[in-house]
């Protein structure tokens, strides 16, 4: 389904993304899992088109995001959906615009049938009835099942998740990762989550794709990272402080730099 | 979508507005021509206008009656002003037209005299008899030099 | 030592600008493909309208004061100066031209700046730090043609609409103060003031709006979509936008006086 090509992303002097290849299957849950600053989200937004990668290619449905016209773009985001990790509803307008924004955005649909297809993106989620509300309104949780529901408002092919549970109470990280699990399998959609929740992100992926430091380390099965003997992988599953990835992000000996102090 | 329609109305009364306030000012301050070229035009020779430019006052017993609608010099290197008189205004033929100054420093004006005849200028009519401005210097000077002799 | 201290100024003084041109070439061109979407679909009138709402008519309030007392200190200060010369009839004329021609657009600028472009910089910066504007181009809508566009476009027509409200409230309490508090008499004030303005004036008064609301709408656009996406950043910004655009104007106000008008 997006498979990207000797992508990387370089911010300044900081290479978030090394060169490295991926590919998302379509129909499936892809997770990418990986600690802060490790490149995951970066990895996201380029996928997604949302930028521009410092080299490499991203296909997308057999076309280059990274080549073609932003017009054709947009055509294609059509079939995108994306929940960020703050949500991102567009607080000038109540949840039912918010969830009805893409299609009044993009269709010439008549508003008692925009209405009824609002509603039932709304059930999906457990949040019919609270169409009036405006974001300001909304708990952490709820505006993440409400920035769900828009997402899927397109019924769209792809749907990104940019950290989806950060944040959240247990009771609604779990409501987030049942949703995704279940609407994968009921829609046949293809999911991309990005999340730094090992316990969710190994419970609802079909793939796992673990980063380090802009470096994918290792990828495959939930049941196979599980059984994984990488070392840096067991630390990451396992969330030790110290092991493989040091605990101590300094690149200079400490001796040495005390030292010099003196 | 009720709301959206209260807005467009709100919009639209703002918009009314702002252009009444501009048109008023056009209509009002900026001379806008057609519509407010009333009055009809007399003219005037001067042997010195001093300083008299477009849209300076026409006054009669010190009341504006009308302005300058055109300044410039004639072959004789005399100079030749139109008036626009306001509808309304009667001006004898044997009327005088002079160059004054409001205040010592203020605006140049051209005062019209009231003449004593029956018949009224028209459209196009000429005002024969007119008065220079009064020159400062010319007058120190005439004063000074009377006063050696 | 002292000689790096002057190195060092240097590189700052050249640093910074640097910078400014590029943050001007910068933000010249996303104005540019901003606008550019102005003929283009989906037409975006309804925002237009929307965003006139809350620009224009969200300022004509504190447009209608200032407006006033405008007027109202000119006629007091103008008497006092006219009066040493005599020529207190000249009142309506001071006043009317300098608020036409001066005082009108660029007080407007600057109160549309404080009411309608401070606003808009801190709205846009948000949609930036909580990924709107991300979610947006997801929902294949172009922020630039949706968010930037329609605020420029208001502001450009807003400004010369609330600065015709400026000047005509400020004429009508000059007039207030001139002729019931000074005793100037009425019919004075009201001839000279019509006799001293001439169409050349409006018209300028008329090309400093537009183009101080086209301003006011680039830059507050601009330093919002460029906002750093923190909380810091979008506070930054709104003063940076502010500043920037108070300062555009008047140097925008000196070249359109000394060049066209």
């Amino acid at each position: 389904m997006i498979r990207g090509e000797q992508l990387s992303k370089v911010f300044g002097e900081v290479q978030a993304v090394r060169p490295l290849d991926i590919h998302i299957p379509p129909r499936a849950v892809t997770a990418i899992m990986g600690g802060s600053g490790s490149g995951k989200t970066t990895l996201l937004r380029l996928l997604a088109g949302l930028e521009r990668p410092t080299t490499g290619h991203v296909w997308f449905a057999g076309e280059d995001l990274t080549a073609i016209s932003e017009r054709r773009l947009f055509a294609l985001r059509e079939q995108m959906g994306m929940v960020f990790q703050y949500s991102a509803l567009l607080n000038s307008l109540n949840v039912y615009d918010n969830v009805a924004f893409p299609l009044h955005e993009h269709t010439d649909l008549p508003e008692r049938v925009i209405r009824r297809m609002v509603a039932m993106k709304l059930e999906q989620v457990g949040l019919r009835g609270f169409e009036h509300l405006m974001p300001s309104e909304l708990s952490g949780g709820m505006a993440k099942r409400v920035a769900f529901a828009r997402a899927m408002a397109m019924d769209p092919a792809v749907v990104f998740f940019d950290e989806p549970t950060s944040g959240l109470d247990p009771i609604s990280a779990g409501v987030i990762t049942e949703l995704i699990r279940d609407t994968a399998d009921t829609v046949q959609m293809t999911a991309v989550v990005v999340t730094h929740d090992v316990a969710a992100g190994l419970a609802i992926a079909d793939h796992v794709i673990l980063m380090w430091q802009g470096e994918v380390i290792a990828r495959g099965t939930p049941a196979e990272i599980r059984a994984s003997d990488d070392a840096r992988v067991r630390q990451f599953i396992e969330g030790r402080p110290d092991g493989p990835i040091p605990f101590s992000r300094s690149t200079t000996p400490y001796a040495q730099s005390l030292l010099e102090e003196a | 979508m009720q709301s959206y329609q209260r807005i467009e109305i709100v919009v639209g009364l703002f918009v009314l507005i702002g252009l009444a306030c501009a048109g008023w000012m056009a209509a009002r301050l900026g001379q806008v021509g057609g519509l407010g070229a009333s009055g009809y035009e007399l003219k005037a020779v001067f042997d010195d206008i001093g300083g008299v430019r477009v849209g300076s006052d026409v006054m009669m017993a010190g009341v504006v009656i009308g302005r300058v609608d055109d300044v410039r010099l004639d072959e004789d290197s005399k100079a030749i002003a139109l008036l626009r008189i306001d509808d309304g205004v009667r001006i004898s033929e044997d009327a005088f037209a002079s160059v004054r100054t409001k205040g010592i420093i203020g605006d140049r004006y051209i005062r019209i005299t009231q003449g004593v005849e029956d018949s009224y200028l028209a459209d196009g009519d000429e005002i024969e008899e007119t008065e220079s401005a009064l020159n400062i210097e010319d007058l120190v000077s005439k004063y000074i030099f009377s006063g050696k002799e | 030592m002292t000689g790096s201290g002057l190195v060092r100024i240097l590189g700052a003084l050249g640093r910074f600008c640097i910078q400014g041109v590029h943050a001007m070439g910068d933000g010249a061109v996303l104005t540019m493909r901003a606008l550019g979407h102005t003929l283009r679909r989906p037409w975006q009138g309804r925002h237009v309208v929307l965003q006139l709402h809350a620009l224009g008519v969200g300022s004509l309030a504190i447009i209608v004061v200032t407006g006033a007392f405008t007027g109202m200190v000119l006629a007091l200060q103008g008497y006092y100066t006219l009066a040493k010369f005599g020529s207190e009839s000249l009142l309506g004329a001071g006043v009317a031209l300098s608020i036409i021609r001066e005082l009108g657009p660029v007080l407007g600028a600057f109160m549309v700046i404080g009411r309608a472009g401070s606003a808009i910089t801190a709205e846009i910066g948000i949609m930036r730090v909580t990924e709107q504007l991300d979610a947006l181009r997801m929902m294949a809508v172009n922020p630039l043609a949706r968010i930037l566009l329609p605020r420029i476009l208001a502001t450009m027509i807003a400004l010369p609409l609330l600065v015709a409200v400026f000047d005509v409230v400020g004429i009508a309490a000059g007039y207030l103060v001139g002729v019931d508090l000074l005793g100037v008499n009425a019919g004075a004030y009201v001839a000279e003031m019509t006799a001293k303005i001439s169409n050349h004036d409006l018209n300028g008064g008329w090309v400093k709006a537009l183009v101080f609301g086209f301003l006011i709408g680039a830059i507050c656009t601009f330093m919002g979509y460029r906002a750093e996406p923190t909380t810091e950043g979008v506070a930054r910004a709104t003063t940076r936008a502010v500043v920037v655009a108070s300062v555009s104007v008047l140097v925008m106000d000196y070249i359109l006086t000394s060049f066209f008008l």
